[in-house]
């Protein structure tokens, strides 16, 4: 569903994104994963259009992003760190979002809405919001319409250890649906049961892309913060 | 691009900026036709105020709107919505409340108080104004991913078209006053939309008689059919490239 070929993109002199080439289908749910600085949300933002890479391409539903916006209708996108108009209430931005991404027969999925209790704080402004409640109302608002891919960077930072059950229990749901869903977060434990392949970024470069499986095989450990931790001790030792 | 037009227009009515500055304009406009006893004289003094304030207001506001709306900016974005179509709605959500300030604070009054075609001129002239200025302020915006430097930049387009460029042509007057410059003086005002404006006021008024030689050019020129419609022109190419150069950027840009 998504493939991106040789995707460069540079800030300056410094490389971002240096020749990442990743294919990502259906159904899979995929671990983004590097140190800081590695490149992931700037892959990310690439995949969205809200970085252009200088060169390279990216296919989303076999449709070129490129000077294409109509594809986004398939992404549900949370960001790292939500920013939202201070003067609007909740209730504006959620219906604001809906009268422009409007489309004809479309299913809403308020799951989120209802467990996150959102719709108690509906007429609070943005402004007054809590770092956490923004992630909230970020979180429902890329559930909102049910797309085929989720992108989800950083999602459980900020959220209190309840909400972050339930967003972890929503994504469950989703993946069995069969949808795609790439997910970055530096807490892996909280990736446990959730992932079934991992995108390993590093200064820009993909370091390696492969199911949890065989890597739970090639290291010898199940838990993934033990087998991301021997494969780094390993990448460091052969240097 | 209606429904983002629509958002950003009840966004800025919502925040009494807006409200401030109509408020603003029909207080001095008011005043001003209270003060003096001929009208045609108060609506040149209304004029040179608003050839100062509206191209201020307008870019500065512009400017900051822009900046501030970058949260509503990186929201939608990521939405399935054509860039192009999103810098516009902004755009078109600030011109129209510009022109509502300007169509309520200097258009009511005049309609009200002085009705008479060189009423409508500057109503004409300072609404004109508020669009080329909020082109150019959204270009700068476009331009500058820093919000001091943003804002500096449309201060300095302001005061350059304000005084720097007035002094410029002087220096060019003087120094080159062995040359009949009459009618390069028309090409070179043509640089300044602000001048336009003020050209168009004068010649509305008829002081152009006191401006000698040159004033007799002026009312020959911009006075005649084709030269008014060469103002028009020209006015549309300042509104229009400043915004069609910052959408261009836009399509481009890494937020």
């Amino acid at each position: 569903m998504i493939i991106a070929t040789n995707v460069l993109k540079k800030f300056g002199r410094l490389a971002a994104l240096d020749g990442v080439s990743v294919s990502c289908n259906k159904g899979q749910t995929i671990a983004l994963i590097g140190p800081n600085g590695s490149g992931k949300t700037t892959f990310i933002k690439c995949l969205l259009g809200m970085v252009i890479p200088d060169s390279g391409f990216i296919t989303v539903n076999n449709e070129n992003i490129r000077n294409n916006w109509n594809y986004r209708r398939h992404i549900g996108y949370m960001p790292q760190i939500s920013r939202f108009p201070d003067n609007m209430t909740i209730e504006q931005v959620v219906d604001m979002v809906r009268d422009i991404r409007y489309e004809p027969r479309q299913i809403f999925d308020e799951e989120l809405m209802e467990e996150f209790g959102l719709r108690q704080l509906y007429s609070k402004r943005m402004r007054t919001l809590s770092g956490g409640t923004r992630q909230k109302v970020s979180a429902c608002l890329a559930f909102l319409f049910n797309p085929d891919i989720l992108i989800l960077d950083e999602p459980t930072a900020g959220l209190d250890p309840v909400a972050s059950e339930i967003l972890k229990n929503k994504i469950l749901r989703e993946k069995a649906k069969g949808k795609l869903i790439l997910i970055t977060s530096h807490v892996l434990s909280d990736l446990d049961d959730l992932v079934t392949e991992i995108i390993y970024l590093q200064d820009g470069k993909l370091g390696f892309h492969q199911s949890v499986p065989e890597l739970q095989k090639k290291t010898g450990e199940a838990k993934l913060n033990k087998v991301m931790a021997r494969i780094m001790l390993e990448k460091t030792a052969s240097r | 691009m209606k429904k983002i037009i629509k958002y950003s227009l009840l966004d800025i009515l919502r925040n009494r900026i807006i409200l401030a500055y109509t408020v603003l304009l029909a207080l001095v406009a008011i005043s001003l036709f209270m003060m003096e006893d001929n009208p045609a004289k108060a609506v040149m003094s209304l004029a040179n105020i608003c050839l100062l304030i509206i191209p201020l207001v307008s870019s500065i506001f512009c400017t900051i709107y822009l900046y501030n709306s970058a949260e509503f900016i990186e929201l939608l974005v990521a939405q399935p919505i054509r860039r192009s179509r999103l810098l516009w709605g902004i755009y078109l959500g600030m011109v129209t409340a510009l022109l509502i300030a300007v169509m309520l604070g200097i258009g009511l009054p005049v309609l009200i108080l002085f009705p008479s075609v060189s009423g409508l001129c500057l109503v004409l002239t300072g609404a004109a104004l508020s669009v080329v200025f909020a082109s150019l302020a959204t270009l700068s915006a476009v331009l500058t991913r820093d919000k001091a430097k943003g804002i500096g930049l449309t201060l300095l387009m302001w005061f350059y078209f304000t005084f720097i460029f007035d002094g410029l042509v002087l220096l060019i007057l003087f120094q080159m006053a062995d040359y009949p410059l009459d009618s390069a003086m028309i090409g070179m005002s043509m640089l300044n939309p602000i001048d336009m404006g003020r050209i168009t006021m004068l010649l509305q008024l008829d002081i152009s008689a006191m401006m000698g030689l040159t004033g007799a050019l002026f009312q020959d020129f911009f006075g005649k059919g084709w030269g008014l419609f060469l103002t028009g022109f020209v006015m549309l190419i300042w509104m229009a490239a400043p915004i069609l150069l910052a959408v261009n950027r836009f399509k481009r840009k890494d937020l």
